[in-house]
């Protein structure tokens, strides 16, 4: 930012009669309106590290949960949810969890995803 | 394993025996049960129950043995970069009143994208793996049984791989986290968009697991030019992550502001430091707070540091903390050693308990000064967010710099870090979720497509599985030890002879490393002092001298140097002379015998000794004194001439004298003794007369040598005298 001298007293007029309550609301007023669209950005997307966390929720040790989002990311498939992957591999061919996702690690079944997804 | 002794050491090999196996046995933040505390004839009114093992405040052996627990959860920080011996200075931790320990990862696993396993070790911290967090938690877990206090274990969720830290930190039984997406952002230059969406994933984790969140506002008055101008963007800092834990799910008791008083003496403190600690509870009192202690101002005296954080602790008292943090006064030098962290704790919970109610008595005043500068900050901080709004957002204000300027807000210095959205680690990584994204698991934040399989389960994602490892812990996957060459069992093979007890080594952090510091004066300038002194330690047989602290008393006339070094021999316990264990009888058997034989004593402090604390102790029975077994004392007071202890022995005709002596300076105690012997002798009583010395540097055979029937020292107890008087009467009267 621009080097700027301290306007204080000029910029706070509009604040100088509110009650002390009233600042204070003001400044939760404020705050969610800086907050909320974070939220809703954050809503709409994931990363490598939030499908690797899902990953190990569903079992996975954290070599395994790498190796998998890795592969699922080179074929543009995490915005389908890296779980998402396994569990219709899992379901599809009756496999437990680990069976699926060994069998995405091994690139195996990529081929199968992308045409399950229509990608 | 079974629960601990005080008497037995914790064995560390026990711990890492069978972990693949070991699940913690709760989840969660375990806030202290708040309720005032009767102890003795004092009632403690900001407090807690007491512990069932511990160890109070050196000058509690004059008060009965109290350990009185303040209302705050007391945090301290552990991390020397080997778990292993970091164990066994958390349950020392634990006995000096710490129930958050928190544990400081190595430098750069913030940009490690995935998880560490194994047990490497670390620098400037510990690499935080599974099988570190689950041997500690495992240890805190046996010692929380010990001290009779739920142990709050503590680590960070940041970095790239937030969201699996916080599923890791779910899965092992850590019960709070720093989580701030702010902290990866502007000190990390980790990719603002990439840490908000992953923040808002490891929050909602960490909200299902009932941890404590503590955010990383703090670093703003750490890494400012002058700490007390960010102040404004402190309240802004703070609100921010406060009010996304909020909307993402996480309660608001568990919502904690990590805040500093940015300013330190000589600073006019407190001037600086209380409004803005008002300004902040006002604003956020939806909230609890983390007080952390000031480390910005520290350097190597832990004297001053000491006095910083004592001031902090006013602080605290003056206005709230729900958790107070400490900060070893040797921060400024060293990465923390063990005695410390104790020091640390026992600040803490002296200034607390001293402080108790404080808000009783005195009022902050609600007009003036204090009020006037509170709403300048809060005002200032209202106006950083509105430029913040109307530059269009949180990530525009960052790229601008907006954020730890050395100006008080509005004051702009154009020294603001600025953070590129586009650029830092693990930019462009943010992946938009399609129409039929899933994730069949629990706690997981955002859009989640569950109904395309089973609509019954939106509420609960994971019953498309069968549960994860939230509900099955059984699922989890344990990885053992990735690397031959750097883990635990190495090094623990390698100091493995001083985990018996037959060996020992002096230690500040690591089993064995036989770091010792001496504090030494050299009447000269500090710059000739400090060659004197790495002398000094070389020719004391240390080796890597290093100075650690200088401090001039005059430029010319003397310096104060502390060095380190490192002692490199083992001490053989099986060959040391170990004091003698002072016998004493059962209390029915003193009683009894002295119901039958009476005894008189005569007794006060030497010489010009004013100290009578000690003497106190050991003859009035409200302190379980000799006066408590039945025995007749005649008190002289203070400062009693050598002669008057025989002459009044005489006269009283008591057959025991009890001299104390604490002023050891020049031999004074013993030449007190001597004289006490000699006086006597002189007199023809000396053969009558039991003639008993004690003080904190009397050690009984010095006593004995000088004379006396016997001497006691620091920590000697009523009945252990009454017991040698029983004895000695009955040699006599043979």
């Amino acid at each position: 930012m621009k080097e700027r001298k301290d306007d204080y007293l000029k910029r706070r007029e509009h604040l100088k009669d509110m009650s002390n309550s009233e600042l204070r609301k003001y400044f939760l007023e404020l705050s969610e309106k800086i907050v909320d669209p974070l939220i809703d950005l954050s809503y709409k997307n994931t990363s490598k590290s939030i499908e690797r966390s899902v990953l190990l929720r569903m079992g996975f040790s954290s070599i395994q949960a790498k190796a998998i989002v890795d592969i699922l990311d080179e074929n543009n498939l995490l915005k389908k949810g890296a779980g998402h992957s396994v569990y219709i591999l899992s379901k599809k061919n009756n496999w437990d969890l680990q069976k699926a996702g060994n069998m995405i690690q091994n690139g195996e079944e990529i081929k199968y995803l992308l045409e399950y997804f229509k990608l | 394993m079974k629960t601990l002794k005080p008497n037995e050491k914790l064995d560390v090999h026990k711990i890492l025996d069978g972990l693949e196996n070991y699940h913690p046995k709760r989840r969660g933040w375990v806030w202290r049960d708040i309720s005032p505390q009767t102890i003795g004839e004092f009632t403690y009114e900001q407090a807690s129950p007491g512990l069932k093992n511990f160890v109070p405040l050196p000058s509690a052996r004059n008060i009965g043995n109290i350990d009185p627990q303040p209302d705050a959860v007391i945090t301290t920080e552990i991390a020397s970069g080997r778990f292993e011996d970091d164990i066994r200075r958390m349950r020392m931790a634990a006995y000096h009143g710490a129930d958050h320990i928190m544990v400081i990862r190595t430098a750069g696993q913030s940009h490690f994208d995935g998880l560490l396993e194994g047990t490497p070790q670390g620098i400037g911290g510990i690499p935080v793996t599974r099988k570190q967090l689950r041997a500690q938690r495992r240890a805190l877990d046996i010692i929380e049984e010990e001290v009779g206090r739920p142990i709050n274990y503590h680590s960070y969720v940041s970095g790239v791989a937030g969201p699996e830290i916080a599923v890791l930190f779910t899965e092992e039984g850590v019960s709070g986290a720093h989580q701030d997406p702010q902290y990866n952002i502007l000190y990390r230059n980790i990719n603002a968009v990439r840490s908000i969406v992953d923040a808002a994933e490891s929050k909602m984790i960490m909200a299902y697991a009932g941890m404590a969140q503590i955010d990383g506002a703090h670093n703003a008055n750490a890494t400012a030019r002058d700490a007390w101008k960010v102040m404004p963007e402190l309240l802004v800092q703070h609100i921010f992550n406060s009010k996304f834990s909020e909307r993402v799910g996480i309660k608001k008791e568990n919502i904690c502001l990590s805040t500093v008083p940015p300013a330190a003496s000589p600073t006019p403190d407190l001037k600086l430091n209380l409004p803005y600690a008002v300004a902040l509870r006002e604003f956020l009192s939806d909230y609890k707070m983390r007080a952390q202690m000031n480390t910005k101002y520290m350097d190597s005296s832990t004297r001053e540091a000491t006095v910083t954080h004592v001031l902090n602790l006013l602080i605290s008292r003056l206005t709230s903390a729900d958790i107070q943090s400490t900060i070893t006064p040797d921060e400024g030098r060293n990465v923390p050693w063990h005695i410390y962290n104790i020091e640390a704790l026992d600040t803490a919970k002296q200034a607390m308990v001293g402080m108790d109610d404080l808000l009783s008595m005195v009022n902050l005043r609600s007009e003036g000064y204090l009020q006037d500068k509170k709403r300048e900050i809060q005002e200032r901080s209202i106006l950083m967010m509105e430029e913040i709004i109307n530059m269009g957002g949180y990530f525009n204000a960052v790229e601008a710099g907006m954020f730890v300027d050395s100006g008080e807000y509005p004051e702009r210095n154009a020294d603001g870090i600025s953070r590129d959205i586009s650029g830092g680690v693990g930019a462009g990584t943010v992946i938009e979720r399609d129409k039929d994204y899933l994730a069949p698991v629990t706690a997981h934040f955002g859009y989640n497509n569950v109904s395309q399989y089973n609509a019954d389960y939106i509420n609960d994602p994971s019953k498309l599985i069968g549960g994860c490892t939230f509900e099955k812990p059984e699922m989890i996957k344990f990885i053992d030890e990735l690397d031959d060459t750097d883990n635990v069992y190495l090094r623990m093979e390698k100091t493995e002879k001083y985990r018996t007890g037959k060996l020992l080594k002096p230690e500040v952090e690591w089993l064995g490393d036989g770091t010792v510091v001496v504090d030494l004066f050299f009447p000269t300038s500090s710059r000739i002092a400090e060659a004197a002194a790495i002398e000094t330690g070389k020719k004391m047989n240390l080796s890597s001298v290093e100075v650690i602290h200088k401090e001039i008393l005059h430029p010319s006339e003397g310096t104060r140097i502390q060095i380190k070094g490192t002692f490199d021999f083992d001490i053989d316990v099986d060959k040391l002379v170990l004091p003698e264990i002072i016998k004493s009888y059962s209390e029915d058997e003193v009683i009894a015998f002295i119901k039958d034989n009476p005894i008189r004593v005569v007794a006060g402090t030497a010489g010009n000794d004013e100290h009578s604390v000690g003497i106190r102790e050991v003859l009035d029975i409200k302190h379980g004194g000799v006066e408590k077994y039945g025995i007749k004392y005649e008190y002289l007071g203070t400062s009693v001439p050598i002669e008057k202890f025989v002459d009044a022995a005489i006269e009283t005709n008591s057959t025991v004298i009890m001299m104390s002596t604490i002023i050891s300076h020049d031999d004074t105690h013993y030449k007190n003794m001597i004289k006490l012997h000699n006086y006597a002798v002189e007199k023809g009583v000396r053969d009558k007369l039991i003639l008993i010395a004690g003080g904190t540097q009397v050690t009984p055979e010095i006593a004995r040598k000088s004379k006396m029937d016997q001497g006691f020292g620091r920590g000697t107890k009523g009945i252990q005298i009454a017991s040698f008087i029983i004895d000695k009467l009955r040699e006599m009267n043979k």
